[in-house]
């Protein structure tokens, strides 16, 4: 025992050196987590006394019919965005790695380029774009032979907006994620199938997509997690207030009630079932996951 | 095989021309008139209003004070970061000390932590300590992140100990090795983090318009977003807002995009 305090002393000054993140972590981590929770099963405006009300936030939560309607915006957003971007970002990385692509730095700088926009920019730029009635995209339609669509007047209409506008943002980190993953598939692989007579589809859906798998499901986690957070874009469309149909998100409504209404300890209950969510879709991804390394 | 060279490319430079397009269309946007933009057919050329546009962007947001707001809130937040990271991560790649593992493993824990959850508790720490309003409830609570530091750690554990010991021969005492030996060899690793600080501060919103309440604080995403819910009518302009706060992340972006697409493809690999 007197041996280990030794030992703790004359480690004192690297103590030192890790201690600032352990202090941050209890400050604003450890400590959000208890008062959260404690917050959860109390009303609270912030200024006045904590009242206890037990479980009753829940009880009103899932009672809300705003709640699940933003639950429902969340989930249809996420399959949404994220089905069509992650076929496209594997077909580009897929492809930018054949062997007979030149200027591969130039294609992964020039995908990745829209990542790096701010997602209010993003907001702003899209929302011109999609004008209800002189936008681009309905100027482009209209030319093809179409109809106009009145793109903020639907849930459809705003869902497929605020999805286009995450699948521009994140096609292109999405496919330099799977082309570090392909430059780790040995040569040979391609090499052998090649001599076997194998077409690129065959060697894509044989070779490519069975590789990548763990890659893939981490990216189809990272990417349900950050699809359950969606909270600037429908914020920025249009404020606190009132969400054009089908943009509500369970985030906006914590923000809402939270920030906009005081209503913290509701706003923390909200955060918990977040969290709850995000926790069971996590689970689910892992099992997957780790199946794949049998 | 040369036409299926042709074919490639082609798709490849289409996927380009999508990405880049909204930008083109930004600019595009910040020259003309609104009602040019909101004509049918919409312009799809350069005009000529781009002064007009930003002059009237600068009477309406204080577009300065928010760059140089968001200038000084990135650099300190990297520098700060820079620091306190690769110091953690040094010190878990490099020594052993009683508790190190758990530690470290707790460290990496804390990953799984959601940020919405720490939202309310953390608006009301930061309420209660008085730093509503100020840059430091922006900067100090992110000032060390689990991220940083296991990401400088990887690199961290590949500095020869024999080094270390040589210098600790010398009289050179713990931090010395940190500072003098460790930051030197850590330049690349330091250089990709900086990068990712930069411009995650660059392009945040949720925390800001949370903590910043005085317009005169406001970073360049809050501007935006006051331009945008005040001045709907006089498109362009906030188009012309968009464009100015973005070009200089683009810019930059273009100067470091190398190195950073490099890190980021050596990160994917390592988890």
């Amino acid at each position: 025992m007197g041996g280990l305090l030794k030992d703790i002393y004359k480690s004192r000054t690297l103590y030192l050196f890790i201690s600032p993140f352990y202090i941050l972590f209890l400050i604003f981590s450890v400590f959000p987590i208890f008062f959260s929770i404690y917050l959860s099963v109390h009303k609270w405006d912030g200024i006045g006394e904590m009242q206890s009300v037990g479980f009753s936030n829940f009880v009103y939560m899932f009672n809300d019919p705003t709640f699940w309607q933003a639950l429902i915006n969340n989930i249809a957003l996420w399959l949404l965005s994220n089905g069509p971007m992650l076929v496209c970002s594997l077909i580009v990385a897929f492809v930018i790695n054949l062997s007979i692509v030149k200027f591969k730095g130039f294609f992964r700088i020039a995908y990745f380029l829209p990542n790096i926009t701010a997602m209010v920019a993003v907001v702003i730029i899209f929302q011109s774009m999609f004008g209800n009635e002189y936008g681009l995209i309905n100027y482009v339609l209209e030319n093809l032979g179409l109809s106009k669509i009145a793109w903020f007047n639907s849930s459809a209409g705003v869902r497929v907006v605020i999805a286009a506008m995450i699948s521009w943002r994140y096609m292109g980190y999405n496919a330099i994620i799977y082309l570090s993953g392909l430059q780790r598939i040995p040569k040979d692989l391609y090499e052998a199938a090649h001599l076997d007579g194998a077409t690129t589809l065959q060697t894509f859906t044989k070779i490519t997509i069975p590789m990548l798998r763990p890659i893939i499901l981490f990216s189809v986690m990272m990417s349900t997690i950050g699809g359950f957070q969606i909270f600037t874009e429908p914020q920025v469309l249009a404020g606190n207030q009132s969400p054009y149909p089908g943009s509500d998100t369970i985030v906006l409504y914590m923000f809402r009630e939270g920030f906009n209404y005081q209503n913290y300890g509701y706003a923390a209950a909200v955060s918990w079932v977040l969290f709850i969510i995000i926790g069971i879709i996590s689970v689910l991804n892992w099992k997957l996951f780790n199946r794949s390394d049998d | 095989m040369t036409s299926k060279k042709i074919v490639v490319h082609a798709f490849l430079l289409a996927g380009v021309l999508l990405s880049i397009f909204p930008f083109y269309w930004l600019v595009v946007m910040s020259t003309n008139e609104t009602s040019a933009i909101f004509a049918f057919p919409p312009k799809l050329t350069f005009g000529t209003y781009f002064i007009t546009n930003y002059q009237h962007v600068m009477e309406n947001i204080n577009f300065t004070r928010s760059f140089f707001n968001t200038l000084f809130i990135a650099v300190t937040s990297s520098v700060l970061q820079l620091f306190f990271n690769s110091l953690t991560g040094f010190t878990f790649a490099k020594f052993k000390f009683p508790g190190s593992k758990v530690l470290f493993y707790l460290m990496i824990a804390t990953m799984m932590i959601p940020a919405q959850m720490l939202l309310v508790p953390q608006f009301i720490i930061i309420k209660e300590m008085g730093w509503l309003g100020s840059y430091k409830a922006l900067i100090v609570p992110g000032m060390a992140s689990a991220f940083g530091i296991f990401w400088m750690r990887q690199y961290a554990l590949a500095i020869h100990d024999d080094m270390l010991e040589a210098a600790t021969i010398d009289g050179c005492n713990k931090f010395g090795l940190y500072w003098r030996i460790a930051l030197p060899i850590l330049r690349p690793a330091l250089a990709f983090l900086a990068i990712t600080i930069f411009m995650g501060v660059w392009e945040d919103y949720l925390w800001p318009l949370i903590i910043l309440t005085d317009t005169s604080k406001f970073t360049l995403t809050l501007a935006l977003q006051q331009l945008k819910s005040a001045h709907t009518a006089d498109y362009s302009m906030v188009m012309t807002g968009t464009l100015l706060a973005t070009v200089p992340l683009i810019i930059f972006f273009l100067l470091v995009s190398r190195q950073f697409i490099a890190g980021i493809m050596e990160g994917a690999v390592k988890s």
